[in-house]
């Protein structure tokens, strides 16, 4: 395979993730004011377009066209940048999510995601805690009380729930003995008695809930979504982001919440692999079911008050996932000594 | 803690979304405004129409009692004498100038009780739009009912 083809391949990757992430941020908005309004008893959108379908684009029209406001007492440079690291490493994290395996297009192996890293978790780790810059510094450059806060509190959860998210997910890392997506989801491959996926959720429940419970506050949702308290802070952060700066850090939540997604389906729930469909629109609907969870999840419980997060994060999930990946070791070792 | 912990995410958690999940099963209560209505109560008082006896002519006979009584004071009018040539009315005079500021009216109703000749009743149509607050000002033509009969209404 010649430079040239690769580079035209990987082009073609990039701008097809692209498309697919962004429409993905657009359609997810819509999906989750219809399910919150069917959980509440509303309709949801349904004046744009059948069933409201045009919403995302007229919202995203009436966000470009918005007038820009940018607070005068506001760090400039900051102010501009952080949005676009939210965005940016938001994007950047699903680069190594693999979608499905390597498929063969006129003659050539495709892998289907944009790099294939054989430490691929972890960068997705450190590229959702570099989430927290483009929070930190959009709280700290309009020079606004609130914004502050919700910057200030998103450091302190991100920090607190890393810990566990990472560790959360070294069960799996254990039992596979690799950190690239594409050999974790492998190991996944195949049924117990017939009919059981081999599924890592079933051998980590543990891992898998704490692991969920994580991401959430990861990605700043609710019930973790302190950073952005609007009963207390106004709206956090992005209280004096307006336009499209405000959508860029909008669509970073959703995007968050998209690799988080597919994150939690190739760790736990066997990735791409199922019966009969394709391999790519197995994997999607398994992510749709977490897109669900993260929805349902916020119509229905309240935000935590901001000491119990912290007790949550540091009393209770970060035992319980040392707790787990203590007895995966142990579990490991023993298989090795006597099996 | 931890056992608060569990108590909460095994029980609690699965009753909650169970509770959300139920919900989203019933039929949304919102009404579709402008292609759906609610039928409003049988004594609902909204826009006045000003009425006609049974040959046309108008009730009003631009006695101000309306605009007296009117605690908002949102009605205007102007009698005019009838005429042998102009007749609105029955009697010797009639409402020339009837004007209602619907931004003030507060639909008490005042009006239609006060008025000696049920010529002000309060109706059923409850959808007021403008493009500025000049349109609020609904002027006799805009309240006067029909007439029953062009024929009988007098020159003018």
């Amino acid at each position: 395979m010649s430079m040239a083809e690769t580079l035209v391949i990987v082009l073609v990757k990039c701008v097809a993730l692209l498309v697919l992430l962004l429409t993905g941020f657009a359609y997810m908005t819509w999906v989750e004011r219809k399910v919150v309004a069917r959980i509440q008893v509303r309709y949801g959108p349904n004046r744009v377009g059948p069933f409201g379908l045009m919403q995302p684009v007229a919202d995203g029209l009436k966000l470009l066209f918005k007038e820009d406001i940018m607070p005068a007492q506001a760090d400039r440079l900051t102010y501009i940048l952080a949005p676009a690291i939210s965005l940016i490493v938001a994007l950047m994290a699903f680069a190594v999510i693999t979608i499905g395996p390597a498929v063969n297009i006129f003659g050539r192996e495709v892998t289907l995601n944009l790099a294939d890293v054989n430490v691929g978790v972890l960068y997705v780790l450190a590229m959702a805690s570099m989430g927290v810059y483009g929070i930190i510094l959009g709280g700290w450059s309009t020079n606004n009380k609130y914004s502050f806060l919700g910057g200030l509190r998103s450091a302190a959860q991100v920090i607190s729930y890393e810990l566990s998210l990472g560790l959360s997910l070294v069960g799996v890392l254990l039992i596979t003995g690799s950190l690239r997506p594409l050999d974790i989801v492998q190991a996944q491959g195949g049924y117990w008695l017939g009919f059981v996926p081999r599924w890592f959720v079933f051998l980590q429940p543990v891992g898998a809930a704490l692991f969920m419970i994580c991401a959430i506050a990861d990605v700043n949702r609710a019930p973790f979504d302190l950073p952005e308290a609007d009963t207390e802070l106004v709206a956090g952060y992005h209280t004096d982001y307006s336009s499209i700066k405000f959508a860029l850090f909008f669509m970073a939540e959703y995007v968050n919440m998209i690799t988080m997604s597919a994150l939690t389906v190739t760790l736990f729930f066997g990735g791409w692999q199922g019966p009969i469909l394709p391999p790519a629109l197995w994997f999607s609907l398994k992510v749709l079911v977490f897109l669900f969870c993260f929805v349902w999840l916020r119509a229905t419980l309240p935000r935590l008050r901001y000491d119990r997060l912290m007790g949550l994060g540091w009393k209770v999930l970060l035992p319980l996932a040392l707790a787990n990946v203590f007895v995966t070791a142990l579990a490991m070792a023993l298989k090795e000594m006597y099996f | 803690m931890l056992e608060r912990f569990f108590q909460n995410v095994l029980v609690a958690l699965p009753k909650g979304l169970y509770t959300t999940l139920k919900h989203s099963w019933r039929k949304p209560v919102t009404v579709q405004y402008p292609e759906e209505k609610l039928t409003l109560p049988a004594r609902a008082r909204w826009r006045h129409h000003l009425r006609r006896w049974d040959n046309g002519l108008e009730r009003c006979i631009g006695c101000a009692l309306c605009a007296a009584v009117c605690p908002a004071d949102a009605i205007y009018v102007e009698a005019g004498e009838n005429t042998e040539g102009a007749r609105f009315s029955p009697g010797e005079r009639y409402g020339k100038i009837y004007e209602i500021n619907m931004i003030r009216c507060i639909f008490c109703g005042f009006c239609q009780e006060a008025c000696p000749t049920e010529a002000i009743v309060l109706g059923k149509v409850y959808e007021f739009v403008s493009y500025g607050r000049d349109g609020f000002i609904y002027t006799k033509d805009m309240l006067l009912e029909p007439p029953l009969d062009n024929s009988k209404r007098g020159q003018g």
